[in-house]
């Protein structure tokens, strides 16, 4: 079990001694061409979370190759990619392929900010497999209206993993105004209120095709961890809890071994997947087609 | 060097419709003037950044209107809770000036204080909405006050190194009239420390994270 910072959420150049407390920072989202972001505003609290609005606010391939990527060789690191088509994503997945600093690439398929990509998860993942040897996690959005079929094609389609859950789209009004809080006017909701959320989207995803998932949203503790874990991650990300506490990644590391030896136990994967009836028959000894069947009796 | 504590509260005092928050110093270095912290928030999923208003000796204080969720909460805290505070953060005013005037607008007379001590205490010219905000002026020593419709710029003196805190249509107008002007802005941020791009300004024509490169930008 990996602790790792959720995509966008951390700057490992800003905050070294945050990142430090992580086992792999993965960084913001990377697109061929730079992006300058959304308008502010792009961040606004609501009562149950927050929504933010960035836009992919990024550097550039070309820039972040040169100029980002040196810095960051010292970390074990995943590299978030972006872009607009598979061809975009494959570019990426290739230029990176070639460098030694990067240990997997996140496939950011469900940016809530920016206008969706006009291939399909699937196709994007087909693309990048072909560019690259490297471990290929696809981050997927909850809001998907079959989040076990789309995780079941990505993993045909040659990904190693799962990031889940991404942030939902969500609207905040100026209570005055009447008008969005947030330039762009809709944002991405993360924060306390996505826990139910991210725990369904792994429960599901992992019955559906027991790969690997990377569980966010609402970590909070070591026991919002550890549920995580239960329901079918195999490594934890931190997100929001970032931002009003930069401590978090140790006190939740404390926190999980206290939690994890007060079940008895001395290591959090060994409640891998225990949120499931039999977890183990989804990842030794179903075939695909009955893991299709058994996901489809997992579903509420 | 940025530390996060939790720090128990001192006082809560009323400044006009303002609040002066006075915490414990604890571990946490007050920092240069200008510099913020992130506030934790009771019951608020996010902190809020303030500058430093006041470092008296083993307390830091914070002056907030409060006006949104985060700030009312802050304002409802009592002499013995605990705030998580975190920083100092940014990057503050140079205080190498030869004939420093402080200005200030409303709420963001918050960091002029403990600036004015930094400072030996100069000349501040401070603008208000109405009689009733402007006891807060009293925190901060020599200062004129101006009280709406009279606007800060129609007072300002040329010569002097400005360093000016309030809303951005007063720093911008004290922008363009004071080249060199150091102006400490404020815009929405989740973290403080440069993770979340929230709070993003146009510098030279491109888009900086205040918390990093700011809240204290020199006008060009």
């Amino acid at each position: 079990m990996s602790l790792l910072n959720a995509s966008g959420c951390l700057d490992a150049l800003a905050a070294p001694e945050v990142t430090a407390e992580l086992d792999a920072y993965v960084t913001k989202t990377v697109t061929p061409l730079p992006r300058e972001g959304n308008d502010a505003p792009r961040i606004a609290e609501t009562d149950s979370g927050m929504l933010n609005s960035i836009g992919l606010q990024n550097p550039g391939r070309d820039a972040f190759v040169a100029d980002v990527l040196p810095r960051l060789a010292h970390l074990r690191l995943w590299v978030s990619v972006g872009g607009f088509t598979a061809a975009e994503y494959a570019d990426t997945c290739a230029v990176l392929d070639a460098r030694a600093e990067v240990e997997q690439l996140e496939l950011n398929l469900s940016c809530p900010n920016v206008d969706e990509a006009a291939d399909s998860a699937a196709e994007i993942v087909a693309a990048c497999r072909a560019a690259t040897s490297k471990p290929l996690w696809a981050k997927l959005s909850p809001a998907l209206p079959d989040l076990p079929e789309v995780a079941r094609a990505v993993q045909a389609a040659g990904a190693d993993g799962l990031s889940l859950v991404n942030t939902l789209r969500g609207l905040a009004l100026d209570e005055r105004t009447l008008r969005p809080r947030l330039g762009r006017g809709v944002g991405g909701y993360s924060g306390p209120a996505l826990k139910p959320v991210a725990l369904a989207a792994v429960f599901a995803a992992y019955g559906a095709t027991g790969m690997p998932i990377v569980g966010m949203g609402r970590v909070w503790s070591g026991s919002d961890a550890l549920e995580l874990i239960a329901a079918g991650a195999t490594h934890v990300a931190l997100g929001t809890v970032l931002f009003s506490d930069p401590g978090a990644p140790a006190r939740i590391r404390a926190e999980l071994a206290a939690e994890t030896a007060a079940l008895g136990l001395s290591d959090p994967a060994e409640v891998h997947g225990r949120a499931h009836a039999d977890p183990l028959s989804i990842r030794t000894t179903l075939d695909r087609t009955s893991r299709v069947e058994r996901a489809k009796s997992l579903e509420i | 060097m940025r530390k996060r504590e939790r720090l128990s509260v001192v006082a809560v005092e009323a400044v006009g419709p303002y609040v002066l928050l006075r915490v414990e110093r604890g571990r946490l270095d007050p920092g240069v003037p200008g510099q913020f912290f992130m506030l934790e928030a009771p019951g608020r999923v996010l902190p809020r950044p303030m500058s430093l208003c006041l470092a008296p000796p083993a307390e830091l204080a914070f002056l907030f209107d409060p006006v949104g969720p985060g700030t009312r909460a802050l304002a409802e805290v009592e002499p013995g809770d605990a705030l998580h505070v975190f920083g100092p953060l940014g990057n503050g005013f140079s205080l190498d000036v030869a004939r420093p005037l402080l200005v200030g607008g409303g709420i963001g007379v918050a960091p002029l204080p403990y600036l004015s001590a930094a400072l030996g205490e100069p000349r501040a010219l401070l603008g208000f909405r109405t009689e009733w905000h402007a006891e807060a002026a009293a925190l901060v020593p020599n200062a004129e006050v101006v009280i709406d419709p009279v606007l800060v710029t129609e007072a300002l003196e040329p010569g002097r190194d400005v360093l000016a805190c309030g809303p951005e249509p007063m720093l911008e107008a004290v922008g363009d009239l004071c080249p060199g002007a150091q102006l400490a802005w404020e815009a929405p941020m989740a973290c403080g420390y440069g993770g979340c791009y929230g709070c993003v300004v146009d510098v030279d024509g491109r888009r900086a994270r205040l918390c990093v490169e700011g809240p204290v930008l020199v006008a060009a």
